[in-house]
């Protein structure tokens, strides 16, 4: 089964190196198709990989596997978490190029294969990355899959917007990744390996942590903390998400950004957590400081958003910093907690962006203002978009709610009201633009912010505006919903995510996540704490609307990569000064 | 000291290239600073695989054993790095293209679609 695990990256990557080869010749209708085709089976690939993961699967790539101990080959690494990060990538995918079926109606001129083939090659980075073994590798498809995504987020290249967030995107995102390359040679240089368990290994042998290992976890955390988007590394994300075709920002927001979330999980559990790692006090520390103003700053700039799909990028901020606490608290409550969480998440993500998609080729626009009630008539959209509006609020038997219900436990007190604000906040927003465009409830907004991205005079991404709503673009949403329901509902997928996490852990505990009374009634408080935040805003829209307080927040979000970078750097430091103490002991 | 040198121009690189692209006033000198980031890298690896006394890794005129090489394993590191920074600048270039074509401009003091 292991001598299946290349193929994960190789099948996608043939499929895109053939449309690329073929599509100026191939039309439309066999283009995607052919996508599709490839899709669909990389995604089958990696699930019947996922269910014979245990025990892991190594396959050391081109049969150069170590000789007494030492290997200079590459080691793919298939464990529970990889495969099933592989897994969630390759369905959404899937579900992107299902629903672009109809999408960009014109297509690069005379290349149809171009968009199909990018995204193929995004899966191949994703997938690459989920189970890379080594971290040099790790690296080369963390590439991979950061400058596709560039590519993919300016594809509208005659868009304003749309090359200015790339841009944005690609130059914080490649600083970040080459943060990450230093910090792996500085690795290389101590420990001689490049494998990430002989990593470890090499470190604990060596002794102590010292400076050089704060200085290579510093590094190697900016550029996957880059990636997950967490405050202060995380402006670049809004500007690149609000800008992108909707189904590359399902994509995105669904699973790229957890993948840096994933790729800090992965390194700190096989590389710096032991005797020669970084302390787990400081570590928690570091994650948990991080994951909390990670949280807070995009709940509240999420609420003051107009434009839709930047309010949706905003609340993927605000999750991500959750998903950071959970990973940063180190337990594997919590690390179960956290990719049942993510798996919800992708999946209501997605299909908010999808609906966000619906209304912006209808419609010519994102703007909450500007659609005020003129959505009355979409009601099939509406109850999908508030579904997914109750999915992010955690509402069981949602997978987020189940996921933020298990995570909420393990890390206990104050942090689980950070989960209940940050989840209520960012659906009350969702549910205030749904009560706004789908019902048109409340007083008509007005303009009263002059620093601020607007969704007014939005190109539609079809050749003309949808007269009526292709089947394709409503079931895809309806199946990511369904998934982010089975998730929690169905007992066997939390039961089967939580043994994967912990073989895979470090723990070595066996847990079983489930819903508990607590939990559920947490759920239902941030749901209705959501609900009422919604209706209060949408009835009486003077308190809830902008604030003083918030304009400097609201001024940091400048939209110039100088800045950016800045923060960047500020972040490495904040970063390097929160794990300090865990080498001056 | 000789032996830390490379180590401190590998940080003095990275970090010049990232106040260049802080104060930049132009897109496409602003990406000319990430490549200076990713000199770095490069200075920053071979530096690690330096043996003192050592010549190239290549067996087809050196006696296997005969003499000391230097790190193989980096210089096939910095090879691929060179590949992802090609492409990086390439696609990122062809982005200012754009942003210049559409916005009329590559200061990135007047690009102000996208904020708040």
């Amino acid at each position: 089964m292991n001598h299946l695990l290349p193929l994960l990256v190789a099948a996608p990557l043939l499929g895109a190196a053939l449309l690329v080869a073929g599509g100026r010749r191939l039309p439309r209708a066999v283009a995607e198709p052919v996508g599709c085709v490839v899709s669909a089976g990389t995604a089958a690939l990696a699930i019947v990989l996922l269910l014979n993961s245990s025990p892991p699967l190594v396959e050391w790539v081109g049969g150069w596997a170590p000789k007494d101990g030492e290997s200079v080959g590459i080691v793919l690494v298939g464990d529970g978490p990889g495969l099933g990060m592989a897994a969630l990538a390759s369905l959404l995918t899937l579900a992107a190029l299902v629903y672009s079926w109809r999408y960009f109606d014109e297509p690069p001129r005379r290349h149809a294969g171009s968009f199909p083939a990018l995204m193929l090659l995004f899966q191949t980075g994703m997938c690459g990355f989920a189970v890379a073994g080594d971290l040099f590798d790790a690296f080369v498809f963390f590439e991979l899959m950061s400058v596709v995504a560039y590519a993919l987020t300016g594809h509208r290249v005659e868009e304003a917007k749309a090359v200015q967030g790339a841009l944005t995107f690609g130059v914080v995102n490649s600083l970040g990744a080459y943060a990450m390359l230093l910090g792996i040679a500085l690795l290389y240089a101590r420990t001689g390996e490049l494998a990430m368990v002989k990593i470890g290994r090499g470190l604990d042998a060596h002794g102590g942590p010292d400076a050089l290992t704060l200085a290579a976890f510093v590094l190697v955390l900016t550029g996957l903390l880059v990636k997950a988007a967490a405050v202060p590394f995380h402006f670049w994300l809004p500007d690149a998400h609000a800008v992108a075709p909707t189904p590359v920002c399902m994509l995105l927001s669904g699973v790229l950004v957890e993948m840096g979330a994933y790729g800090v999980w992965r390194v700190y559990g096989t590389v710096f957590d032991g005797p020669g790692g970084i302390p787990a006090a400081d570590v928690e520390r570091a994650l948990v400081v991080l994951g909390v103003l990670t949280g807070l700053v995009g709940a509240v700039m999420c609420w003051y958003q107009r434009h839709i799909k930047r309010l949706l990028a905003y609340s993927t901020v605000a999750h991500m910093g959750l998903f950071v606490i959970g990973i940063g608290s180190l337990t594997p409550e919590a690390d179960d907690g956290t990719a049942l969480y993510i798996l919800g998440h992708a999946g209501v993500k997605a299909a908010l962006f999808a609906c966000t998609g619906i209304l912006l080729d209808r419609y010519g626009s994102v703007d909450e203002h500007a659609l005020y009630g003129r959505a009355r008539s979409l009601r099939g959209v509406a109850v999908l978009f508030v579904l997914g509006a109750l999915g992010l609020a955690g509402l069981p038997p949602f997978g987020t709610g189940l996921g933020k219900a298990v995570t909420e436990e393990a890390v206990g007190g104050p942090l689980s009201v950070v989960f209940v604000v940050v989840s209520a906040v960012t659906a009350g927003a969702v549910l205030r633009v749904a009560a706004h465009v789908f019902l048109g409830a409340g007083p008509e907004p007005r303009d009263v912010s002059a620093y601020e991205t607007t969704g007014i005079r939005e190109e539609p991404e079809t050749r003309h505006r949808l007269s009526r709503v292709p089947d394709t673009m409503t079931v895809v949403p309806a199946l990511l919903l369904a998934g982010s329901l089975a998730v929690g509902a169905v007992p066997g997928v939390a039961r089967l995510v939580g043994h994967a996490v912990s073989e895979a852990g470090s723990g070595g505990a066996f847990t079983s996540p489930h819903w508990t009374p607590a939990g559920v009634l947490l759920g239902l408080l941030s749901t209705v704490l959501a609900l009422g935040l919604a209706a209060l805003a949408v009835s009486r829209p003077e308190p809830f609307g902008e604030q003083p307080w918030t304009e400097p927040l609201r001024r940091l979000q400048s939209g110039h990569i100088g800045d950016y970078v800045a923060w960047t750097l500020a972040g490495a430091t904040l970063l390097g000064a929160l794990a300090l103490p865990g080498i001056l002991s | 000291m000789m032996s830390v040198l490379p180590y401190l121009v590998a940080v003095w690189i990275f970090l010049t290239g990232c106040y260049g692209i802080v104060t930049s006033r132009n897109l496409i000198h602003a990406v000319g600073c990430l490549a200076v980031c990713q000199s770095a890298t490069y200075v920053l690896l071979l530096a690690v695989g330096y043996r003192d006394g050592g010549t190239a890794p290549v067996f087809s005129d050196v006696e296997p054993g005969s003499r000391p090489v230097v790190d193989p394993v980096v210089q096939a590191l910095a090879l691929t790095d060179v590949v992802v920074g090609a492409t990086v600048t390439a696609l990122l270039l062809a982005l200012v293209i754009q942003v210049s074509k559409r916005h009329g401009t590559v200061d990135p003091d007047e690009l102000s679609e996208l904020r708040g």
